[in-house]
């Protein structure tokens, strides 16, 4: 018992490596530059942090489960197309529907954007439950299907038009630039649904079940989890998530082309593994998610800040994920 | 070491003396022994668990021994891994296949020491090598194909012809025809003489009586990791070397029976698995506050039979009646429902979620109880998860902490507890105590009696003829996926004479 107690101080060590590694590089940003501590900046983050945030509850889950998801950026670019398209203002002459002359209810594309992505991510998690294909394969084939219907609905503007989808609404526009109680509205989504996927994952049959198939499927099968139900429901909660961050995504960027959502994905998956979600399954929590998330963005955004040139903010932003996933691993490989 | 000074060569190409193995929590060999001559064939025998694997896994380099010494050719060797072994002229056919499916014969046959030429894969002398190897013991199969594609026993044959090509001067066959079909069998033994005849050793470990006696010249007897006994084969009758594997001192306690049996709970009628390797056409009736015991050599397909009845694995054909009526069982959540429960052997493979604390693995299977519309019940999982921690004495320093830091009985306990919680009638207890220390399974046979008092039916597997004798009412015994007998407590064991031969003798009768 000793040694147990020994090693789980180091494990706690091990546990907090990668914060301390990410906060001593935020701290260098500071030291740097001390504006970057001002509110605007740190509102800004969090800001950017919501959208992609999101994406990342979604695929935490899928994650949980051992797989992965690449289709999450063009999906999302698919769906805020749609929602762009349905948003652009009526006085806009060359608009994708001319026929909507009166402003619809945000309610509708909403709707749209969450059905879209929830169907599709759920014909991801069918090739995975039913068809028995490792996700990283179906979703590497979908995210080019996404891709492929993205670029033809862009295309097929009545006014001829390639250009990204843009004079969108201004109410639509209002719920990226708003905010309540002088907390951007982006912020207040990314919280409730934090605290939702928080509920789901820790509170209801269903996340148990999902941490019971991640961390070892037979053990759930023996335990009577229905493996091929709690798969489905995982992807369709994610594509939720996918359907809510798009809407939210397109009145955020305001014009919405062939290249939006290119890579989001990357940055989704990376914060969920900077939060701790384990690549093995069975592993993660809605904490550390969100963490993951913002810190991720801090860092993108101080390099940003900084001034750093660009490509060197690829070069800096790829070692973090290697270490993180490094540092991850070390966790749980059994010592011989 | 020094060399044979006089000249002569020393009388054993192989001696084993006095290795000692510990895993955690059991003492897997104490003082075995092994000497095997020249040129001849050395069956090891002894029951499930006896350390025969063990101990020629401790030769071959996959086990580090604790104590004592190997001497091969009067020189002292102890390799580090299977590579020296192979090196060093000896080699072993697993159990199990290890082989690379979707890869041709000859690149599993030469893996680990291809032929080169100029630096890269001499593909024509490998082909010629392979051709060579399987001509010379006349298995007329093609080195081109995958390997995958064949059946079982020609895939063990081709382990057989791999094992040779080493050209090694000890050769360790472990239960090497337990597929094999009768032809097949010969055909090895034809290969065995003509190996001893150019003066290889051969161990050979197998359950099947008749094989020893025609094949084998000496046959070594190991009982709990110990050295038994080592004979003459020709001196020695079956019955002798069956006493010699199962007369052991009942040294372990059980705890004293207080449950009745009663009615009929659950009848199985001819029930055939789908899938191989599965059960067949086995038919038995599981009764109320009755422990019922599963014995069988490795490969009798007890667990098939387990997982069938609970639903985890595809019924062909039989009937299941329970409570009076036909069920199906078709899956795992129909068999909970239905009141079944089921402990599975591979405790870290299909029980525990091992990075999972110990409320999660106590409360997994029973969520539906615990459900306030869509939210689960705090306090009540807590409440529950502690009732666990109490009635089982489960230690553990939390119930926050995760399974994995538990010793094996206690993660026992909680998998135990966890089908508890569902309340079922029928428990299926795959090896409830494999790798278990001794103050634990005693623990453990107080629940399985306790809950069987309380009116369930318990359905036990294990390896172990002492603790099926010590807890068991009757024992089912199973030999190659049929049911070879029901024994019943007091007629044919529980302080009756040559009880662990009967049990033996039947699950032998098949194979």
């Amino acid at each position: 018992m000793k040694t147990g107690t020994k090693s789980s101080i180091g494990a706690k060590l091990l546990n907090y490596t990668l914060y301390i590694i990410l906060f001593l590089i935020l701290i260098v940003i500071v030291v740097i530059n001390p504006k970057f501590l001002s509110l605007d900046n740190l509102i800004n983050i969090l800001k950017q942090a919501s959208t992609k945030g999101i994406l990342a509850l979604g695929v935490a889950g899928i994650i949980v489960l051992a797989g992965t998801d690449l289709s999450v950026g063009r999906l999302l670019g698919l769906s805020a197309a749609v929602a762009a398209s349905l948003l652009q203002k009526v006085t806009f002459a060359s608009r994708y529907y001319p026929g909507i002359t009166k402003p619809i209810p945000l309610i509708v594309p909403f709707l749209i954007c969450i059905v879209l992505c929830v169907g599709f991510s759920a014909f991801n998690g069918f090739g995975m439950a039913k068809l028995h294909m490792h996700p990283f394969i179906v979703t590497l084939g979908s995210q080019l299907i996404a891709y492929g219907l993205c670029c033809i609905y862009i295309q097929n503007q009545p006014s001829g038009s390639t250009q990204a989808l843009s004079s969108l609404d201004d109410r639509y526009v209002n719920i990226a630039t708003g905010s309540i109680l002088g907390i951007p509205t982006l912020i207040w989504c990314f919280a409730l649904l934090a605290i939702l996927t928080y509920i789901v994952w820790n509170k209801t049959r269903f996340g148990k079940n999902m941490f019971a198939v991640g961390g070892n499927t037979e053990a759930a099968e023996v335990s009577g989890v229905n493996v091929t139900k709690t798969i489905l429901g995982v992807f369709m909660y994610a594509g939720l998530m996918y359907g809510i961050a798009s809407f939210l995504e397109g009145a955020r960027i305001q014009s919405v082309g062939t290249a939006t959502g290119i890579n989001y994905e990357l940055d989704a998956i990376a914060g969920c593994v900077i939060g701790g979600v384990s690549f093995n399954g069975g592993i993660g929590t809605v904490v550390g998610v969100v963490i993951g998330c913002i810190i991720l963005q801090a860092i993108n955004y101080g390099l940003y800040f900084l001034g750093v040139n660009s490509y060197l903010q690829y070069i800096i932003r790829g070692a973090l994920i290697i270490v993180a996933v490094a540092i991850d691993v070390r966790k749980y490989v059994v010592k011989k | 070491m020094e060399e044979n000074t006089e000249g002569k060569t020393p009388e054993y190409l192989l001696e084993m003396s006095d290795i000692e193995k510990s895993f955690p929590g059991v003492k897997a060999l104490d003082h075995a022994q092994l000497k095997l001559k020249r040129g001849s064939i050395h069956a090891l025998m002894g029951e499930n668990g006896a350390g025969k694997s063990t101990l020629m896994k401790c030769l071959f380099g996959i086990y580090i021994k604790d104590s004592g010494t190997i001497k091969m050719e009067g020189k002292e060797v102890a390799f580090k891994n299977p590579k020296d072994a192979l090196d060093n002229g000896v080699a072993m056919v697993h159990q199990e296949l290890n082989q690379v499916l979707h890869r041709n014969v000859m690149e599993n046959l030469w893996l680990g020491r291809f032929p080169l030429k100029a630096g890269l894969i001499d593909t024509a002398k490998m082909y010629e090598d392979t051709k060579k190897v399987l001509d010379d013991l006349e298995i007329n199969i093609d080195p081109r194909k995958e390997i995958g594609t064949f059946s079982v026993s020609q895939r063990q044959m081709l382990e057989i012809a791999k094992a040779v090509s080493y050209n090694a001067k000890i050769l360790v066959l472990d239960e090497p025809t337990s597929s094999l079909t009768t032809d097949e069998v010969e055909h090895l033994f034809r290969i065995m003489r003509k190996l001893c005849s150019a003066n290889v050793g051969i161990v050979y470990i197998s359950h099947k009586m008749d094989e020893i006696k025609r094949i084998s010249d000496e046959v070594t007897v190991m009982r709990d990791g110990q050295w038994i006994a080592t004979e003459d084969t020709k001196d020695v009758t079956t019955d002798e070397i069956i006493k010699m594997m199962v007369n052991r001192e009942m040294t372990q306690q059980f705890p004293e029976k207080h449950n009745t049996p009663g009615e009929v709970l659950l009848s199985v009628k001819n029930l055939s698995g789908k899938y191989q390797p599965t059960c067949k056409d086995v038919s038995f009736e599981l009764h109320r506050g009755e422990v019922l015991g599963v014995a069988g050599l490795v490969g009798a397909r007890r667990t098939e039979l387990l997982s069938t009845i609970f639903g985890i694995k595809a019924t062909e054909s039989g009937e299941l009646v329970y409570k009076g009526k036909d069920i199906r069982n078709k899956d795992s959540g129909e068999s909970i429902k239905n009141g079944f429960a089921m402990v599975t052997e591979e405790r870290r493979a299909t029980g525990i979620f091992p990075y999972a604390n110990i409320i999660f693995n106590t409360t997994i299977a029973n969520l539906r109880a615990y459900e306030k519309g869509p939210i689960l019940s705090g306090r009540k999982v807590v409440g529950d998860t502690q009732k666990i921690i109490d009635s089982l004495s489960v230690k553990t320093p939390s119930q926050k902490t995760l399974i994995k830091n538990l010793s094996g009985g206690n993660q026992q306990k909680v998998i135990l507890g966890r089908w508890l919680l569902t309340s079922p009638d029928v428990l299926l207890l795959d090896e409830p105590t494999r790798g278990i220390d001794v103050g634990a399974k005693y623990e453990i046979y107080e629940l399985i009696l306790n809950m069987a008092k309380e009116g369930k039916a318990v359905m036990m597997v294990s390896s172990e003829m002492p603790e099926l004798i010590g807890i068991c009412d009757r024992i089912l015994v199973m030999s190659n996926g049929r049911m070879a007998g029901i024994l019943t407590r007091g007629v044919d064991f529980g302080g009756v004479e040559n009880e662990q031969e009967t049990i033996m003798r039947l699950a032998a009768q098949y194979v």
